[in-house]
This record gives C-alpha cells, sequence and structure tokens, in this order.
C-alpha cells in the first residue's frame, strides 16, 4: 500500500507537470486566439465551444491566455528557484564547511531574512526591484535563498567530517573542489526536495503578488494577475475565476506531489 | 542556562537585522512620500514645506537612529500619510487582524488535531490516502481564490455573512462573527491541510518506537495506546508547530484582508507601501517580525525545556 | 474538471459543518440582545433619520484645508469651509464669505467686503482678522511655512477698516477671483493655529467631529450656518471603502446611503436605487512626451490620434458611461465648452498610416508607454492602445509602474514617452487650460509648445469680459485640437447610486460631495 501511494504521489505529480510543459510548449507555437487581440463587443462572454473557458473584459480568450501564462509561470519558478539554489548553495555550503564566525554571520543573516513573514518580504523586495516577470522572480529568489542556504548547510556540516572529505583534504584536493564536486552531490537530494516546494511556493507567490497588482503586469498575462481582474466581475461572471485559479491550484498540486515522491524516493528513511 | 542566554542573544541579532534590512529597503525604494501623498495637484512649494516639516531632508543616519531611539520608547514616529502616530494607526487596526488570525488558529486546531489523529490510527487504509490526497490540495489552492470561492457559495448564499467590511465586537458580536468567519476559514484550510500533514506524522514516528511496541504487546486496548501514550509524547511537536503557525496565519491575512475587504493590519500595510508611507510601514513590519521572532524564541524555549536534548545541537 | 468539482464539493462541506456548528452555538447566548441592535438600525435608516453616510474611496491626505492638495479630501472638506467665493455647479462663481467686491479699472485691486453674520463653528465670530490670518498663512507671511503658490501674484493685503479686505496684484489676471474659493483659500479661525488639521474648524454648513484613519471622518450640522434654513442634514459620515466592489455590496446592504457604482455593476442596482450620471469634468487622455522624437512632430500625434479607438476604449473601461471629448474641456463646463471637437479625431487606420508615412515613419517605430498601478484604469486604457498602434506599425511596450514612481518619472521628471492619466476636474476653465502654457513648467508635463496658445491664454489672463474670455478658452481648445497636444478620450461618468428618498444631491464640474441641500424625504 505504501508503494502504492509513492507511486500514486509520482505519477499524479509528474503527469499534472508533464501537461502544464506541454501547454508551455505549444503556447509559444500555438494559441486558439491572439492572446492580446481585443474584441470589446465579445467580452465577459460566458464558456461556450468558440471559448472553453469564456472570454474577458476586453473580449481576449480565456483559454489563450491560461495557455500563454503557463510560460510566465514557469519563467517565474525556475528563475526564482535558480536564484535561490545558487546563493542557497553558495551560502549554505560555505557556512555549513568553513564553520565558525562565518557561519554565524551568514546564518544570522539568513535568520533575519526568515524571520520576516513571506509575502511581506515579498512585497518589500518587489517594492524595491519594481513589477514585471524578471524583478518578480529576482525578489521572489531572494526570499527563497534562506531555507535552501539551511538545507545546505546542515548537508555541509554533517557530510564534512565524513571520511572521504578528510582523505581528500589529505590528498591535497583544493577546497572548491571538495565542497562543489564531492560534498554537494551528497546533499544534492535535501536541495532537490527543498527547490521543489521553492518552486510551488514561488508559484503561490507570485500569483499572490500579481493579485495584489505589484507581479506580472499586463499585457503579460499571467494567472495570479487574470484573477485580480476577475474579481472585479465576481458576482456577474464567477466563471471568470474559475480557469486561472484552477491552473494555479494544480499546478502547484502537481509541484508538491512530486516533491513528495521525490523525497520519498531519495530518503527511504522518511515516510510521507 | 548558557542555551537561553545564547537564545536571547541570538533573539536581538535578528531583531537588530531585521531593523536594518527593514530601514534600508525603505531607503533604496524609488518614489518619494510627500509627492506621492499631494499628487498632481501640488506644486513645489507645498512639496519642499511639507517635506521639511516632517524631517524628510536630514541625513539618514540620523533618521535611522531617532527610529531606533523611537521603537525602544515605544514612539515608533507619525504617518505621514495620516499625519498621526503610528502606534495609534497600529493599535486601531489591530484587533482585526488578531481576531481574524485568533479565530484561524481555533479552526486549525479544531479540525487538524482531530483529523491527524484519525488519519495516523487509519494509516495506509483508504480513507487515510483520500485525507491526504484532499489536504494536498488544500495546500495548493491560493487563498485570495479560495477567498473568491468562499464568498461566491457560501458568502452569497447564506444571509449570516458579510462578505466585506468589519463590524467591531463591541458594536455586535453576532455582526464581527458575520464579518470574521469566512476570511478566518479561509486562512485556516490551507493551514489545516498542512498541520494535518504534521500531526499525522509525528503520531507515526512515535507508533514507530519502542515503548509504542512494548505497550502493544502488554495487550492494552489500541484506543488507550493511541489517546493516552502517543498523544501525550506527540503533543511536543504538535503544540511547537501550532506556535509556529501563528506566523503563517498572521502572515495568511494581509491577502485575505484584500479578498474580504477587511480594514486590517495588512490592508494598512500594502496601502501604505503604495504611498511609502515609510515609518507607518516601517512600524508595522517591524511589529509583525518583533512578534514571529519572540513566538519562534518562546517555542524554542519550552521545546528545550521539555526535551533537554535538543541544548545540544 | 471532476476532479475540482470532487474538491469544490469537499471544501464546502467542511466550510458547511463549521459554520453550522458554529452558529449554533452562538444563538443561544446572543440572539435576545444582538438582534434586536440590528433590526433597530436598519429600521433607523428607512425612519427618515437625517444621518448620511457617504462612501469615499480613500483617506483624505489632510484635513487643513490649505495642506490638502488630493481631490479626494476636497471632495469631502469642502462641507466644513468657505471662501470668500463659492464655486457653483456650472463652474461660475458667487459671492460667499465676501459680500460683494470691485475690481479696480486696471485690474489690480480688488476690495472685498466681509460678511458679518458668519460664525466659524467654534462659536466666534468671523472678523477680518481671521481672513488677513488665512492668507498671510497661505502666503507664508506669518513666519510658518509658506503653503502655496497660488498667491505669488499678490503685490499686498491689507484691511483698512473692520469688514473690508483689499488684495493687491502685480498683474492683472482674469483668473483671480477663481484662487478665493475654499479649494485654495479656505477662510480659517486665527485662534485655532496649529491644530487646523488635528481639529479642522471652518465655516461650512458641517462641522468636524471625527476622523478614524482607514475608517471614516465624521461631521455634524453647523446650527449657526449663515444660509438660513440649510442644512438639512444632521449628520454626514463619509465612509473610506476603497475598493468598488465591495461598495456596491455596501450599498445594497444598507451600509451606504451613496456611493459610486462601477458601470458594470448597474444593473444590479439601478431597481432599488437612483442612479445619477455625473460628467465628473475629468480628462482621460493618452499623452506624449512632445519634446522626444517622434512625437515633436504634429503628424505622429494626429496618427496616434486617429489610431486609437475612443468608442472601445469607453465602452470596455467605462462600460459605455463617459462622455467623448476632443480637447481638454468636459461637456461639464457649459459654454466654456466647444462642442464639435469630439469628431475630428474619428478612428481611421489608412489616414493614420498615411500621416505616419509623412512623418518619415511609414513602417512605424518602437516605444513605451509608462502607466501608473494605483487605479486599473490607466493599464486597462494602455492594453487597448497598444492594440490599437499594433494597427499602424506602431510598437508599444507597457511599463507599469507604481503611483508614486509615476509621478517622480513621468509627471514632475517628464522622463517618458508615452502615458496615460486622467486629468482631475477643477472648476476653472483657466486653469483646466493652463498646463498648457508652455512657461507652466510646475504642469505641462506633456512639454507642449506652441506660441499660439500661450499667445490666447496671455489674452485671456487681460480679458475682463466673461464672453472675450469664452471665445478665447474656445480658440484654445482648437488648438489642442489641431495640434493634437493630447489624445483626449473621454471625460468618464461617476454613476452615483443612492437611495431613493434621497434629494438635493448636485454635481459639480470638481470632486465635491456637496451636502448641504441633500435630505431624506
Amino acid at each position: 500500500m505504501c508503494k502504492y501511494i509513492k507511486n500514486i504521489n509520482l505519477v499524479l505529480g509528474s503527469l499534472i507537470l508533464f501537461v502544464f510543459l506541454c501547454m508551455m510548449v505549444v503556447s509559444f507555437f500555438y494559441t486558439p486566439y491572439d492572446v492580446n487581440s481585443m474584441d470589446i463587443p465579445n467580452k465577459l462572454q460566458e464558456p461556450s465551444s468558440k471559448h472553453i473557458f469564456g472570454t474577458d473584459e476586453f473580449g481576449r480568450d480565456i483559454f489563450s491566455r491560461i495557455l500563454k501564462g503557463s510560460q510566465t509561470a514557469f519563467i517565474v519558478g525556475i528563475l526564482t528557484v535558480a536564484i535561490g539554489v545558487f546563493f542557497g548553495v553558495l551560502i549554505g555550503g560555505i557556512a555549513g564547511y568553513t564553520g565558525g564566525w562565518i557561519d554565524e554571520v551568514f546564518m544570522r543573516f539568513m535568520d533575519a531574512l526568515m524571520a520576516f513573514p513571506g509575502i511581506i518580504l515579498a512585497l518589500m523586495l518587489v517594492a524595491v526591484f519594481g513589477p514585471g516577470i524578471i524583478n518578480t522572480s529576482i525578489a521572489l529568489g531572494i526570499i527563497a535563498i534562506p531555507s535552501i542556504a539551511r538545507v545546505t548547510r546542515s548537508g555541509f556540516v554533517q557530510q564534512k567530517e565524513a571520511e572521504y572529505v578528510t582523505a581528500s583534504k589529505l590528498i591535497g584536493v583544493n577546497v572548491y573542489k571538495i565542497m562543489f564536486r564531492h560534498i554537494l552531490p551528497n546533499v544534492s537530494s535535501q536541495i532537490i526536495v527543498a527547490a521543489s516546494i521553492a518552486f510551488a511556493l514561488a508559484m503561490l507567490a507570485e500569483a499572490a503578488l500579481s493579485y495584489l497588482g505589484l507581479g506580472v503586469q499586463p499585457p503579460d498575462p499571467s494567472w495570479g494577475r487574470m484573477l485580480k481582474d476577475a474579481q472585479a466581475y465576481l458576482i456577474g461572471s464567477p466563471w471568470y475565476t474559475y480557469a486561472p485559479g484552477g491552473a494555479i491550484t494544480l499546478l502547484v498540486l502537481g509541484l508538491y506531489l512530486l516533491s513528495n515522491a521525490i523525497r520519498d524516493i531519495m530518503d527511504p528513511r522518511s515516510k510521507s | 542556562m548558557f542555551y537561553i542566554i545564547r537564545r536571547i542573544l541570538l533573539l536581538v541579532i535578528t531583531v537588530a537585522l531585521v531593523s536594518v534590512i527593514t530601514f534600508s529597503v525603505f531607503q533604496i525604494l524609488p518614489g518619494d512620500p510627500v509627492r506621492t501623498m499631494l499628487g498632481t495637484e501640488a506644486d513645489e512649494t507645498q512639496i519642499e514645506s511639507l517635506r521639511n516639516e516632517l524631517g524628510l531632508n536630514r541625513p539618514l543616519h540620523e533618521q535611522y537612529v531617532d527610529w531606533i531611539r523611537g521603537i525602544f520608547t515605544g514612539d515608533l514616529g507619525n504617518s505621514i500619510r495620516f499625519s498621526m502616530p503610528v502606534s495609534v494607526l497600529l493599535m486601531e487596526r489591530l484587533p482585526v487582524t488578531l481576531s481574524v488570525a485568533g479565530m484561524a488558529l481555533f479552526i486549525v486546531v479544531l479540525f487538524a488535531l482531530p483529523l491527524g489523529i484519525f488519519a495516523a490510527k487509519r494509516q495506509k487504509k483508504f480513507s487515510d490516502v483520500v485525507l491526504s490526497s484532499v489536504t494536498q490540495l488544500g495546500m495548493a489552492i491560493p487563498s485570495f481564490w479560495l477567498g473568491m470561492i468562499i464568498i461566491l457559495y457560501i458568502g452569497m448564499n447564506v444571509d449570516f455573512f458579510k462578505i466585506n467590511g468589519y463590524i467591531p465586537w463591541s458594536e455586535s458580536i453576532k455582526g464581527a462573527l458575520s464579518t470574521l468567519i469566512l476570511p478566518a476559514l479561509t486562512i485556516a484550510i490551507p493551514q489545516i491541510a498542512v498541520k494535518f500533514r504534521y500531526v499525522r506524522t509525528s503520531i507515526l514516528d512515535q507508533m514507530q518506537l519502542d515503548y509504542v511496541r512494548t505497550i502493544r504487546s502488554k495487550g492494552l486496548p489500541e484506543r488507550i495506546v493511541v489517546y493516552k501514550h502517543i498523544l501525550k509524547n506527540a503533543l511536543i511537536p504538535i503544540l511547537t508547530i501550532f506556535g509556529l503557525i501563528t506566523a503563517e496565519v498572521v502572515a495568511g491575512t494581509i491577502i485575505v484582508e484584500q479578498v474580504f475587504a477587511l480594514p486590517g493590519i495588512g490592508q494598512l500595510l500594502i496601502t501604505s507601501i503604495s504611498y511609502r508611507d515609510f515609518p507607518l510601514v516601517q512600524g508595522i513590519v517591524m511589529y509583525i517580525t518583533i512578534t514571529v521572532v519572540f513566538i519562534n524564541f518562546v517555542v524554542d524555549i519550552l521545546y528545550s525545556v521539555i526535551d533537554p536534548r535538543i541544548r545540544l545541537r | 474538471m471532476s476532479k475540482r468539482k470532487y474538491w469544490l464539493t469537499i471544501v464546502l462541506l467542511v466550510a458547511v459543518l463549521f459554520i453550522s456548528a458554529c452558529s449554533n452555538s452562538e444563538e443561544g447566548s446572543e440572539k435576545a440582545t444582538e438582534s434586536e441592535d440590528g433590526s433597530e438600525a436598519t429600521a433607523g435608516a428607512s425612519d427618515q433619520a437625517q444621518e448620511i453616510r457617504v462612501r469615499i474611496n480613500d483617506d483624505p491626505d489632510f484635513l487643513d484645508p490649505h495642506r490638502a492638495t488630493a481631490s479626494i479630501s476636497f471632495q469631502m472638506i469642502l462641507n466644513m469651509f468657505e471662501g470668500l467665493f463659492i464655486p457653483q455647479t456650472d463652474g461660475s462663481l458667487t459671492e460667499g464669505l465676501a459680500e460683494s467686491y470691485e475690481v479696480s479699472e486696471d485690474g489690480l485691486t480688488y476690495t472685498f467686503t466681509i460678511r458679518d453674520d458668519v460664525t466659524f463653528h467654534n462659536g466666534e465670530p468671523l472678523t477680518i482678522d481671521d481672513v488677513v490670518y488665512t492668507f498671510e498663512r497661505l502666503m507664508g507671511l506669518n513666519g510658518g511655512e509658506k503653503l502655496s503658490g497660488n498667491f505669488d501674484n499678490v503685490a499686498s493685503i491689507d484691511a483698512p477698516d473692520e469688514k473690508t479686505f483689499v488684495m493687491t496684484l502685480k498683474e492683472a489676471h482674469s483668473n483671480f477671483l477663481y484662487s478665493l474659493t475654499a479649494l485654495q483659500s479656505a477662510i480659517i479661525p486665527q485662534s485655532n493655529d496649529g491644530e487646523h488639521n488635528e481639529n479642522p474648524i471652518g465655516t461650512g454648513p458641517f462641522a468636524f467631529v471625527d476622523y478614524s484613519p482607514g475608517a471614516n471622518l465624521e461631521l455634524t450640522k453647523n446650527e449657526d450656518y449663515w444660509q438660513d434654513g440649510l442644512p438639512y442634514l444632521d449628520n454626514v459620515t463619509f465612509v473610506f471603502q476603497s475598493d468598488d466592489q465591495a461598495a456596491v455590496m455596501n450599498l445594497l446592504a444598507g451600509e451606504v446611503d451613496v456611493t459610486g457604482v462601477p458601470g458594470h455593476r448597474v444593473s444590479e442596482v439601478e431597481d432599488s436605487f437612483n442612479i445619477s450620471h455625473q460628467n465628473n469634468n475629468s480628462t482621460l487622455i493618452i499623452t506624449f512626451n512632445q519634446e522626444k522624437e517622434p512625437f515633436k512632430d504634429m503628424k505622429v500625434r494626429q496618427a496616434i490620434n486617429l489610431a486609437i479607438n475612443k468608442q472601445d476604449i469607453i465602452d470596455s473601461v467605462f462600460s459605455g458611461y463617459a462622455t467623448p471629448i476632443g480637447s481638454n474641456m468636459s461637456p461639464a463646463m457649459g459654454e466654456y465648452y466647444l462642442d464639435g471637437l469630439q469628431d475630428v479625431y474619428q478612428r481611421d487606420v489608412e489616414k493614420a498610416k498615411q500621416l505616419l508615412a509623412e512623418a518619415g515613419y511609414p513602417d512605424g517605430f518602437e516605444t513605451k508607454i509608462t502607466v501608473s498601478s494605483h487605479n486599473d484604469l490607466y493599464s486597462s486604457v494602455a492594453q487597448i492602445a497598444v492594440e490599437n498602434l499594433k494597427e499602424i506599425g506602431i510598437d508599444v511596450e507597457i511599463e507599469v509602474v507604481e503611483w508614486g514612481i509615476w509621478l517622480e518619472r513621468v509627471y514632475f521628471g517628464r522622463d517618458y514617452e508615452l502615458t496615460t492619466i486622467d486629468l482631475t476636474g477643477r472648476p476653472s476653465a483657466y486653469e483646466i487650460l493652463d498646463d498648457y502654457i508652455s512657461t507652466n513648467d510646475a504642469e505641462n508635463f506633456f512639454l507642449f509648445d506652441n506660441q499660439e496658445f500661450d499667445q490666447v491664454m496671455a489674452d485671456v489672463r487681460k480679458e475682463t469680459e466673461i464672453e472675450k474670455q469664452i471665445d478665447y478658452y474656445h480658440r484654445a481648445q482648437e488648438i489642442l485640437n489641431e495640434e493634437s497636444a493630447a489624445v483626449y478620450i473621454a471625460d468618464y461618468q461617476i454613476l452615483w447610486g443612492s437611495k431613493q428618498n434621497i434629494s438635493g444631491l448636485k454635481s459639480y464640474p470638481f470632486w465635491f460631495h456637496d451636502m448641504k441641500e441633500v435630505k431624506f424625504d
């Protein structure tokens, strides 16, 4: 039965992610309607065979915008994770491996960043960097750093006393090589799990920022922004919120399921 | 004792760093508070006179020192936009946010604990699997969309609820509940999902320990095993976790207040950021962050009291 | 699809369970006392209590009328304050705290007779000293900071006797009286010095009671108001609610009596509430930085003007509730408004392309539109403009920035190419049009530079006859239109939803919720 659950997580998670990846790839070449072309006389049309998710307040096809929005979601997610992992591993690795006051300084700074509730830090950083896809990703990437740094650090602290590290040191292997060629691969499973969770959280945070009007800006289609726009028409056209809301939920769900599956596979001791 | 002193020291350092980060973020922010407030209709005369009056033309380090000194004396300065003490504004909004957060916390405990126990008891059975996947969904929904759906399906259909605004407790308890329950529910649902899993995992962890096997082998009824022994020992990590959600619930209110148009701290924070009302934003951010750091601190200390092995970290 | 339904059901189930549990537990203890309170409150509203709750989008910036600049503030505080003159709904002025006035022949000396039956809200009579104090405070003559640049043209002020106030100008200015309304120079008591923001005192029909930031501003009837029989209302509460959608719910629930209703929600309220359409004299424009290429070229500006589908903007952003305009003047300005200009730039893609080609851009060009994020209106307009301009080969990128940054960079910094904004209405035609004078560095963020326009505006300053002033203003509007100084889109209407038994609501060509003659029947 346990095996079965793991598989379900893995199968369902990768299926969802796969579908969204396909959507994203397709959206580069084809969308049923032009994403930005307007048809104002036909605004806020209910879902029909012509527009399966209906049209928005400018008469744009919501389905096409959902497809295109997957690009935004993946760009933000991947950039955020890239920034978070790069700096997180660097900071966590150095802190964990060297220890001492460097460790103390780095980690206290990470503590301070983590002390802010995520959304507050996101609001502050987005205000600094400005709105837009790239700026939002940078802000969210910074927020992702501390959690990845912590995971990396504790991994490095455990590994640095291991025999293979001592051996490498004795034969005079370069410090950077020890850290990133030898230790890092042994810590990678925890980092991958942390990164996939960071991916999911980035997606939710982007949606939240866009909902508050601070994240991705028009005309770039973003699911969070679409939800914000939809809220004005919530009473008259409730269906408008379903597609973007459902898209965010499904993709985040897929990522969570997958991260659970990865954790179970890589770390057989923990039982989900 | 050494552990506690170390923790206090860490707390002080964290808070100091938080204050520096907060202050400097708002100094490098583009956008001028006076211009933002006065808009296009202001002339240069008005802008300059107000800027001088607010002391915005003073050197930065002077402003920072003044601000920190203020924090220690409980004086967070005056809001630029409202020309009122920040503490007064905070106190006016706090009841709304605390009510929502408190109610959300209550709902989380009310559901997560029994659900977690239930799932742990039925580990690997069908209902456990169903619950686990449903909670995954709960974690994945963006809270503001959940809020919209709750407005649509519950708020619009049940007369008791108001879907926006806030009625103070002092005015009408029923009114307050009618405005607070739905936002609280919106914050609580994703948290139930997360915390239910923690409860389940901590109970499962206990079940695998030797002492449980021993008790079981003595032939005690399963009910007593679960409620008396396992739960008592699992309570430590569970309580810690509930201490920690306080922070997440407070953060959750920031978004949900927007959905339900609740005049709480979150709404004040968001408008103050766009108005560049530095004293007010700094005050709010410091207030929330210090609360969070302090709760974490207390939880850490409690934890070390209960389980001394922690101190050896 | 079915998956979503499945969990939806579960979420609902959990929620409903909780609600039923909760409402049961609370019913026992609270039913008796609280529900009665509630019903009383709603009954009170229909019982013709002369108390009104008006929804306002945002907090005032200041209550001190000399410090306030936001139109949203004046919308409320004009009920508390009066100037020597009072602006009327048609854009004209009548005597307010000045009973009568005379202008010298050279147009330099203004002599006012102050009304003598006026008292401030604190019971003190209005004296000439208060009038002098007011202007000295504004001009920074009594030791404080100068609060306004409006009186830089004033050479001296004087009070020869108890009832007479004299102002001497450096240069004649036909629009001078417009700076003597409560919008720019509300008369405030000297005895309240230093307290004008915390405890504002004026002579208006309503007096200050309390201000709770983020919640409301409460005013009460001024029993000693100098205009006999007014006001009718005992109490006015301005309720702050930034969310338009929530405001509609508040109106439906009877929590506010008056609110602006978004166009697409009119159908929900029109059966049970009065809807009044106000041309609020705002000018929604898309404008260019006219110092930059290619917008320096009038043909490029005209081409853009021809390409923008103004009707689409009106239909989608305002649900059709907006009046097309062709220059920076709205029909709300009565005689000052020149009709017909709104039809000059009818959408014509071919002609637009031709003009672009003539200007040397047959393949269009790339540019950027910078808009503020504080209201979705701007990004909506920008999105439509981008689509329209694509058709004539102009490739526009949208840049959304926060309001503060927009002000700093676009409005004050003039570091932009295209932008869109709504210019809020003012009671005076001169103040509306003077934004385009090339030497008006403070307001001319278009960097519009036209000699004939400057000359017309200089002439109108010296002209004392209203008829001739109107001619000048008409010519000024024509120039803006010919030159395509901006793409003039519309004066959007504010749709006021109000309880059906409310009468006396007036609409002004600027933001003002005048409560003086409002009553419940």
